[in-house]
């Protein structure tokens, strides 16, 4: 009850912005007091004690903001529209023209108090009026703020700290998960496929995610509806894979044996291990498809040629597989290899 | 004006709304009264779920009795890229075990970034008995297993398009499984197959269907198998082919280039995987009447690429890799005057310098030269505001603007400036911009121009930008109809997120990764908001280890009528109140 109350008293106020947000930006235009402009300019540095490091970066940063809001305020008034050529952009910059990218903070685009659809209407971008300058938003952020700082809510500074901010993460970008963002299936493709007069034999044949994780195979147990996959490239041996179809299986065989009884067992208890799947003497036999379509035992040929041209893996009832056709084809592959 | 339109037979309105297909007028055409929704309900043939867990099957089974044709989506569009973690979700089997039983007439299942079982398929190839259309696309977890089911039980199947999909251990035998007597296929594409097909039962099915006009092959259909298939099918209107890789046989050449100038129908043509441009000329006969070419896949240099698009004057559709360079996109400006798409993509994305030379100019070539352009996805590797100003200013009609500049915060290469400016233009510009990307180094100053200007934009992509809040504040505030929002590798944290929550309840999905958004925050939001799940997706472990002001790895928020799903894997946690409270 004590934490449901806390909660209650915290987030209240947060929320109460949400249902009258349209009214709460447009109305509170003209009441912003020469704290809350104080409060702003805090907030737009990292909050929080310790920032030895990037304290001081943050401050060249604050000072470059103040300085170009007067460049602005002063120098630029009447130019809303786009400049038509990169020329006439230069000219808004000219206070970061040092070589360095810092970006311009919001502050210098104080406009975002006036109501979108009034500046879309005059068919200009809203940056350089000052007047204006009260940032609605940015009232809501202080609001936010300020209630986040009276109790739980305090997400800015570890925040901040733990993600590296921006200016940091533009100096080393390196390699990114996802990033450029392009589909992962064409760059398989593109990376498998040289140029035309390479042999074609190599990975375009072979299934996708072979090149991608490892060589992951389909594998179906008799009497369990749910399929699974396993990498062969994680094991080396029979005697691993049929340790590894057991652990796959057991559960979900005594889950199907169990379904029809009710009450909970001891899952331990009941499941039974599946063992002897390689040579006939367990219950359950482990069979695979080969790369002809053939039904082979697993365990008769070498592991690497079984995994050159295995398809996909089958544990069967040991009853059912003596009625395939398995054994003939087999010693015809082997006298071939 | 007490209900004049109740006083018409229902029958009457029935037949009314069947002229009226799109779905946002059926949605506004159903909260006219209650009578009007009743009838709308009834005659609904087709559906769009843009979230399959923002509605539950029964739910939709229970308002539209009389579904033909059923579309749906599953992951988030960042799925694309590995950013969702595989078995998140997306999972189509309780939608078909539902639909099975409901709509034994059902047509049509279109299917995006979904998990289908074998299991699944089998069930839509023994319950319908009219099936014609299944489309997979970017989809994964079935096998040809599934496939021979579809291929053996849909007797009048017209479509089967599985663009982009996983599909597992492919084996080409399952084509075998269309039957002798099948006749119905319009359109078939396999082109994301891993393994060779069974060409005898490929030749055998294409033979046999009269009003095939779309077909689509794998890269496993050697060049020399090209030329019988095209002759057995000279209908075919669009043509991916298979691998162009062969040495140069004269025979092989001559053939099929006879087989191409039989092929009077053909506008659209892909595939071309691995290609020897020698062949290329074979295919140009058909190239005047090419509305759509998609050369994603063909890593054909500049010299030969510009040949064979310079054959094309009538391109509406271009898909190509940079290999096509400034100098091919200028000449493409100046002869497809038609061209209404393109997409340039990157042809080695990884490399640390640019192995090709595709700059700004290549853009602003084609948004000077061709007056139908209206979208654009382009990968280069420099820009600059004076270039996006010019391509802003050339073409007002895009609606979709999408630029990867391929290497993260890159400024203005002339300036260093952010751009801004020229993103800004963008959105000044194009007053019907529904989807918008954007890249390079840029500030929270954008994200006020989008939310100013950009009041038409549906679909919002944004990584590595941004300096504060303020950013994304700027965007959920002021872009009216946004649907959809991802963004990555942002400083965007609680803030924005919770002055806008009321705003997410509009749109269809936020996705935010590698952001400052605390979990307290995501635990606030997902209480408080109970038409959102609020998923926080972790592959550290359970959040609640951490501190509640840290960041979590990614989130997912979407609007749902159906509650918080029960399929969740173990990296994810949704934050209704139920959890919340089990959380604290």
């Amino acid at each position: 009850m004590a934490g449901c109350s806390k909660n209650v008293e915290a987030c209240p106020r947060l929320l109460d912005l949400i249902p009258n947000e349209r009214e709460w930006l447009g109305k509170r235009e003209d009441e912003r007091s020469s704290s809350e402009e104080k409060k702003l300019e805090l907030r737009l540095g990292p909050p929080g004690e310790d920032w030895s490091l990037k304290n001081t970066s943050n401050r060249e940063r604050h000072e470059s903001q103040l300085n170009s809001f007067g460049y602005f305020t002063n120098g630029n008034q009447q130019a809303p529209k786009f400049p038509s050529s990169a020329e006439n952009s230069h000219v808004w910059f000219n206070q970061q023209q040092q070589g360095q990218v810092v970006p311009p903070p919001f502050l210098k685009f104080p406009s975002s108090s006036t109501p979108p659809t009034a500046t879309a209407s005059q068919q200009s971008l809203p940056v350089m009026a000052k007047e204006s300058s009260q940032p609605c938003c940015t009232k809501a952020v202080v609001e936010l703020q300020q209630c986040a700082e009276k109790k739980a809510f305090s997400p800015p500074a570890p925040a901040n700290t733990a993600v590296p901010n921006s200016s940091q993460k533009r100096t080393a970008p390196g390699p990114v998960v996802g990033w450029p963002p392009i589909r992962s299936f064409r760059k398989n493709l593109a990376s498998s496929s040289g140029s035309y007069s390479k042999p074609t034999v190599e990975s375009p044949n072979k299934p996708v995610e072979t090149c991608k994780k490892g060589l992951f195979v389909k594998i179906n147990m008799e009497g369990v509806p749910i399929g699974r996959k396993v990498d062969l490239k994680a094991y080396d041996t029979y005697e691993k894979l049929s340790t590894a179809v057991d652990e796959l299986f057991r559960g979900l065989l005594a889950a199907q044996r169990d379904s029809s009884s009710n009450g909970i067992t001891d899952k331990q208890e009941e499941a039974k291990a599946i063992t002897g799947v390689l040579d006939g003497s367990g219950e359950y036999t482990l069979v695979y498809e080969d790369n002809e379509g053939d039904m082979m035992l697993a365990g008769d040929v070498p592991w690497h040629m079984f995994v050159s041209t295995v398809k996909r893996l089958r544990v069967l009832k040991s009853s059912e597989v003596s009625a395939l056709s398995l054994g003939s084809i087999k010693q015809e592959k082997v006298a071939v290899n | 004006m007490p209900n004049k339109a109740s006083t018409f037979p229902e029958e009457v309105l029935e037949h009314v709304l069947s002229f009226i297909t799109n779905d946002k007028d059926r949605n506004a055409v159903s909260v006219v009264c209650k009578s009007w929704y009743e009838i709308e309900r009834w005659c609904r043939k087709r559906i769009f779920v843009g979230n399959c867990y923002a509605v539950r099957p029964d739910m939709v089974i229970r308002r539209f009795p009389e579904l033909r044709s059923v579309e749906l989506k599953g992951k988030p569009h960042f799925a694309d890229f590995n950013l969702v973690p595989d078995s998140w979700g997306g999972y189509f089997y309780p939608w078909i075990v539902a639909l099975a039983t409901a709509y034994p007439w059902l047509e049509e299942i279109r299917l995006k970034r979904m998990v289908i079982s074998d299991e699944s398929l089998e069930v839509i190839a023994k319950s319908f008995k009219n099936f014609k259309v299944l489309v997979l696309s970017s989809c994964e977890g079935f096998s040809t297993d599934g496939l021979s089911a579809i291929a053996a039980g849909c007797r009048n199947l017209r479509e089967l398009d599985l663009r982009e999909s996983e599909v597992d251990d492919p084996s080409g035998q399952w084509l075998n499984s269309f039957p002798d007597s099948f006749t119905s296929l319009v359109s078939l594409n396999i082109s994301c197959l891993g393994a060779e097909l069974s060409f005898s039962a490929l030749e055998r099915l294409v033979g046999q269907c009269p009003d095939l006009n779309n077909l689509q092959l794998n890269h496993a259909v050697p060049v020399e198998r090209l030329a019988k298939l095209i002759r057995q099918a000279p209908q075919l209107v669009e043509l991916g082919t298979g691998e162009f890789s062969a040495k140069l046989q004269p025979e092989i050449f001559s053939n099929l280039a006879g087989a191409f100038s039989v092929c009077k129908e053909l506008r659209s043509l892909s595939g071309f995987w691995d290609v020897n441009p020698a062949y290329l000329p074979a295919v140009y006969p058909v190239c005047s009447g090419l509305t759509s070419l998609n050369l994603r896949y063909a890593n054909i240099k500049s010299a030969d690429l510009n040949k064979l698009v310079s054959q094309c004057p009538n391109l509406q559709r271009l898909w190509v890799l940079d290999y096509i360079e400034d100098v091919g996109l200028e000449a493409l400006a100046a002869c497809c005057k038609d061209l209404t798409e393109l997409r340039v993509f990157p042809s080695d994305p990884f490399a640390a310098e640019p192995n090709v030379s595709l700059t700004e100019r290549g853009l602003v070539s084609v948004s000077e030269g061709c007056p139908k352009l209206q979208s654009v996805l382009y990968f280069c590797r420099q820009m600059t505001n004076a270039a996006l100003v010019t391509v802003a200013k050339n073409r007002p009609s895009m609606t979709c603007f999408r630029l990867c500049i391929i290497e993260p915060q890159a400024p203005d290469y002339q300036t260093l400036q952010p751009l801004d400016l020229g993103f800004g233009a963008i959105v000044e510009n194009y007053k019907d911009l529904r989807r918008l990307s954007l890249s390079g180094l840029l500030t929270d100053r954008v994200f006020e121009y989008i939310g100013t200007y950009g009041k038409k934009i549906e679909m919002l992509s944004v990584a590595f930008a941004g300096d504060s809040d303020l950013g994304l504040h700027h965007v959920l505030y002021g872009c009216e109809r946004l649907c959809k929002l991802e963004i990555r590798d942002c400083s965007f944290g609680d803030k924005a997120l919770l002055a806008n929550a009321a705003k997410l309840e509009t749109m269809r999905s936020l996705w935010m990764s590698s952001c400052s958004v605390s979990f307290g925050a995501c635990k606030l939001l997902g209480q408080k908001m109970p038409r959102l799940n609020v998923e926080v997706i972790d592959e550290r472990g359970p959040p609640e280890s951490r501190p509640e002001s840290y960041p979590v790895e990614k989130l997912y928020i979407y609007r749902t009528i159906a509650g918080p799903r029960l399929d969740m894997p173990g990296f994810v946690w949704t934050m209704d109140a139920d959890s919340v409270s089990r959380f604290s």
